[in-house]
This record gives structure tokens, C-alpha cells and sequence, in this order.
């Protein structure tokens, strides 16, 4: 294969260090489509978005459009969204259900497993060869507890490998929900960046940069009306207390844990718990949300529930959650120099109606396109990758930390501080891992 | 009163694109609501997220956010022209007339020029010889799209 074999990708990730190709070379980008998007298992959205048969939802694994769908038999099939006959998609992008997927060229029409089910003309093809044609499927789809998982390939590490201890951010996520119901609702943001998929991926943890990145928007929330005591709430209150909190001081990021997996994957914890939680500071919508979470699984078990203070986890190579807000975000790399980003939030089926009401107050302030704090990170990503289209200097550093990380019993590896870039090093030894495997 | 109208709705486009954001804001009504809705006909923005919803608190953190001096995607301001069309009264009563129009809007900031098209509604709460604004309704044509982030003001 040439230009990028083992060696020459091996020097491209040192241990403290990464070479600017890995963000800005297109034949680095079109490596990574085929042996991370084309391999990993991508997290691609909830059960709650195909609850029955036929209802199905486009999106993308790596540049693949897919369509996830509810097979009759109660199975979800990602169906790669590309006619076997000349290649146009089948399905316009969106939601729905449906029988069949019909082309829109030459009205080839497809099951909810993609198997081909008419072809108009059908004298004219060659039957046997007919019979080979249907709807690519991702040979690979899990579930781990609602969520969807897919892989484009045939073998690798089993799901519950591939996430390790990371499954209990789900499961953090799925048990805050009285009766573990959670559904797609409230809008998708979907924001877009002039730069490399990764850097979503190595912000989300960054306990450093919100003083910086996000100093405008704390300045002005600091300056803002005083959130409203219990019985007197704003409507501005939860963006006043989201955006202060990125100004927490040093010594508080700094004691955050922080985790990473061997495929990637990290988290932080130990710092939201409810007493701080923006959505349940003298929230009476939370108090309400709590006696429904104790009527479901009793007073032990929720306090055991609301006691898991997980923040932020990455899921690598294509998702960000937040399981105490209900955020979730997949990344979409469209080329070494552009992605998109969808986030969806979820609602908890049984929990009052209002605390939904909280969660997309949250999600406008945190990922709205217009919002005081997305669109700071937006603006750095892309001044990141304007810097790294240059030669002129080859490295990125990555030490925050280095030296000081600290291995754990159960294959994680923690950062010596919660500010470390542990978790970055982690995702380029899992980048490494993928892009070498077999080469 | 068409004519008033119009020429309230001239002056807005005209302080937004001169940058007197903070004359802008003075437009608006102490228990104003400004909104840009994320979906098409989106009928509430309580239970679907917004591209912007804000009371005037909000309204008044976005505006002072603009003047910070590290507000990353702020700096420098993006030079906007709204240009303000298809101005129709829809209604009137209460003190409040309600007013349709139509807005595109040339956007360029870091050697990128963007254009944005809008459906628009005003609620204008009359205030001695002229409005104040109680509520302000953008329907982006775009608002479901996939879209780079937004540091202006509609």
C-alpha cells in the first residue's frame, strides 16, 4: 500500500506527540474512512428512533449514508443507502417507515433487510445475477441497552469488548431514567466545522480549555441576574448556571477524574454531582423527577443512581454523551478538513414533563448552532486546522500530563490530574491500533 | 401606519448591520422573546430545541458577549446587510400589530460570505409615536440543515 505502512504511520504518533498529517493529509483521511469508519463499531442512535417495524432513520457510518431500520423480525438492520444497480441513494435523508425502499431511477425496490424484491424490466437483467443484488448491510449491528451499535466489518472485537468499562456511562445514562425508558426527542442540532472529525473528540474532556475557549461566555453569565430561588425560576437560569460553571476554578478541573480505555474511549467523573447539577440546583422539577426515580427503583437505588457522577464520556471514534443532561453527539467526518456533528437529546419516559423542559434549555445553550458556547469551540477547531495545513511546522504536542498517567486493574488508564491529555494519547493509540491493524 | 412599520423595521436591519447592538436591544420590550426555531413550523420552543430562544436576559448576554474581547467567534464581528422585504400586517389589536417580512441576509466574516433567507414575524408593541418589540420570529430557510456556527444576530 505504499506511502503510510506500518512504520511510517507508527512515527506519525509518539508518546507525547503527533505529526499534523493525522489531522490535515487527505490519504491519511481516506485510510482512516476505510480502517476506522470501515471497521470500528459507531455508535449510530437509540431504539426509540425505530420502535416499530418499518420505522427507519438515515444517517452515516464514516462518508456511507446508511438507513437504520426495524426488520420485521423485531431486528435493526443498517442497510448501506445505495442502490445495487446504478448507486443512487433509495432513501431520501430523514425519518419514516416503510415497506420497501423503492429507487427513485429505475424503481428497484428493496425489503427491510435489503433484499432485492423487484426490478422492473426484470427480463432484460441476467437472473442469476439478480439473485447477488440487494441493499449492502453492515454485517455487524448490537444493541447495549437501546443504544445502536454497527461496524462495516465482518469480524473484530465483540461490543462488549470494544467498550470495555466504558458501558457504564450507559448504563449511567439508561438507569437515571425511572423504569430505564429513554427516547430520541426535542430536535437534532446538527453543526458543522471546517476541520478534522478528531477534533470534537479531543475537546470534549478538556477540562482546560474552558477558561480560555469559553471565557466570553462566563464573563457574561457571571454578570447576568442572579439564577431564581426555588418557586421563582427564570427561563434564562439554567443557561446562567451551564455557562458560570465552565468557569469553575482550576483546582477543580484539575481534581476531575478522568479515564481512557485501550480502544480509545474516556470519561470524566467526579465532578457533577446533584447538589451541582445545573438542571437540579433548587429545581422542583428534579425533586418531582426524584420521588418518580425512588417509586420505580426504590430509595437505596436511586440515591445509588444520582450518586454516579460520570460526566462527559467519549465513545471512540464517533460519539460524545453527556448521560446527566441526556446529550448525545455522533461526529461525521466529511473530509480531512470538514465534519458534522448531530446531537440529539433524549427524553426519560417517565419522568416529569418538565425535566424535558430542562434538557432542551440545555441543549441550546451547550449545542445550539447560535449558542454562547458552541460556537467558541466551533471557531477554535477550525483556527486549529487553519494552522495545521501548514508544513512549516509538522507537530502537535500532546504531553499535558504525560508521565504522570496512572494504569488501572481493569484495562483504563487514568490521567495524574483531571486536566491530563490521558485521554487524547488514549485516542491516538487507538487511532494507531486501527490504521495498522493488518497493514 | 404601513409606512411606520416599514421604517421600524428598516431601523432594526440598520442597527444590526451598523453594529449598534446595544441600541438594537433597547428595541426590545422588557418581557420580550426572540426566536429562531430549529424545525420547520415548529410550533413551541419549550419541547424542541431552538437555534435561539431567548428572554431579554438572554437576549441582553448575547449582545454583551459580542463586545467581549476573547469571544473567539466575535472577533471580529461578521459585517452583516439584512435586507428587509415583503412587509405585510397580519393583525392588530391590544396595543401590538403583528407584521410579516421577509429577510435575506449577506453574512462575511474571515474571508467567508454566507447568505441566509428568513421568513420573519414581529410582534410590535406600540410606545408613544413608535414600537417597541415584544416578540421577534425568524424561520431560517436552513434552520434543519447541516449548519456552521452562528455568531450573528437576525
Amino acid at each position: 500500500m505504499g506511502a503510510f505502512d506500518r512504520e511510517r504511520l507508527a512515527m506519525l504518533v509518539q508518546p507525547d506527540r503527533v505529526h499534523r498529517a493525522v489531522y490535515a493529509d487527505p490519504a491519511i483521511f481516506e485510510l482512516e474512512m476505510e480502517r476506522i469508519f470501515g471497521r470500528a463499531w459507531l455508535v449510530l442512535g437509540h431504539e426509540s428512533q425505530v420502535r416499530a417495524a418499518g420505522d427507519y432513520f438515515t444517517t452515516r457510518m464514516g462518508r456511507a449514508p446508511v438507513i437504520v431500520v426495524r426488520h420485521d423480525d423485531g431486528s435493526v438492520r443498517v442497510l448501506v443507502n445505495r442502490c445495487a444497480h446504478r448507486g443512487a441513494t433509495v432513501c431520501t435523508e430523514g425519518r419514516g417507515s416503510t415497506e420497501r425502499f423503492v429507487c427513485p431511477y429505475h424503481g428497484w425496490s428493496y425489503d427491510r433487510a435489503g433484499a432485492l424484491r423487484a426490478a422492473p424490466f426484470e427480463s432484460g437483467y441476467d437472473k442469476g445475477r439478480l439473485g447477488e443484488l440487494r441493499l449492502h448491510a453492515a454485517p455487524r449491528v448490537a444493541l447495549y441497552r437501546g443504544f445502536i451499535f454497527a461496524s462495516l466489518a465482518a469480524t473484530g472485537p465483540s461490543l462488549e469488548e470494544h467498550l470495555g468499562p466504558a458501558h457504564a456511562s450507559f448504563d449511567d445514562f439508561v438507569d437515571r431514567a425511572p423504569g430505564g425508558e429513554l427516547e430520541v426527542a426535542g430536535g437534532v442540532f446538527k453543526h458543522a466545522y471546517s476541520g478534522n472529525w478528531k477534533l470534537m473528540l479531543e475537546n470534549h474532556l478538556d477540562g482546560a480549555h474552558p477558561a480560555w475557549v469559553h471565557a466570553s461566555s462566563v464573563a457574561v453569565a457571571r454578570g447576568a441576574p442572579e439564577p431564581g430561588a426555588p418557586g421563582e425560576e427564570h427561563y434564562y437560569d439554567i443557561a446562567v448556571r451551564q455557562m458560570r460553571q465552565n468557569g469553575a476554578p482550576d483546582a477543580v478541573w484539575e481534581a476531575v477524574g478522568i479515564w481512557t480505555t485501550p480502544f480509545g474511549h474516556g470519561w470524566l467523573g467526579d465532578y457533577h454531582n446533584d447538589d451541582r447539577l445545573v438542571a437540579g440546583l433548587g429545581n422542583p422539577a428534579f425533586a418531582e423527577y426524584y420521588r418518580a426515580l425512588a417509586a420505580k427503583a426504590g430509595e437505596a437505588e436511586a440515591k445509588r443512581i444520582l450518586g454516579v457522577t460520570l460526566w462527559n464520556t467519549i465513545v471512540y471514534p464517533n460519539c460524545s454523551f453527556m448521560s446527566q443532561f441526556r446529550q448525545m453527539r455522533i461526529v461525521h467526518p466529511l473530509a480531512v478538513d470538514r465534519s458534522v456533528v448531530y446531537t440529539y437529546s433524549f427524553r426519560m419516559k417517565q419522568a416529569p414533563a418538565r425535566l424535558f423542559r430542562d434538557t432542551v434549555a440545555f441543549a441550546n445553550v451547550v449545542n445550539g448552532t447560535a449558542s454562547w458556547v458552541l460556537t467558541d469551540d466551533l471557531e477554535v477547531y477550525e483556527r486549529v486546522q487553519r494552522g495545521l495545513a501548514s508544513g512549516a511546522t509538522e507537530w502537535v504536542y500532546i504531553g499535558r500530563g504525560h508521565g504522570r498517567d496512572v494504569e488501572e486493574p481493569n484495562g483504563s488508564r487514568r490521567g495524574g490530574t483531571g486536566t491530563s491529555e490521558v485521554y487524547i494519547r488514549a485516542q491516538m493509540r487507538a487511532w494507531l491500533d486501527y490504521m495498522t491493524a493488518g497493514a | 401606519m404601513p409606512g411606520d412599520v416599514e421604517r421600524f423595521l428598516y431601523h432594526e436591519a440598520r442597527l444590526l448591520d451598523t453594529q449598534r447592538y446595544e441600541e438594537w436591544l433597547a428595541l426590545f420590550t422588557e418581557d420580550a422573546t426572540y426566536w429562531v426555531p430549529l424545525e420547520h413550523d415548529q410550533a413551541e420552543p419549550f419541547e424542541t430545541s431552538s437555534i435561539i430562544h431567548d428572554d431579554r436576559t438572554l437576549l441582553e448576554l448575547r449582545v454583551k458577549q459580542a463586545r467581549h474581547p476573547r469571544a473567539h467567534a466575535r472577533l471580529p464581528l461578521a459585517r452583516t446587510v439584512h435586507q428587509v422585504g415583503n412587509v405585510m400586517l397580519l393583525g392588530e389589536g391590544a396595543g401590538e400589530v403583528r407584521v410579516a417580512s421577509t429577510l435575506v441576509l449577506v453574512e462575511f466574516r474571515a474571508e467567508r460570505q454566507r447568505v441566509w433567507g428568513a421568513l420573519v414575524e414581529h410582534r410590535l408593541r406600540r410606545a408613544g409615536a413608535g414600537f417597541r418589540i415584544a416578540h421577534k420570529r425568524v424561520d431560517l430557510a436552513n434552520s434543519e440543515g447541516e449548519l456552521d456556527g452562528i455568531a450573528i444576530l437576525f
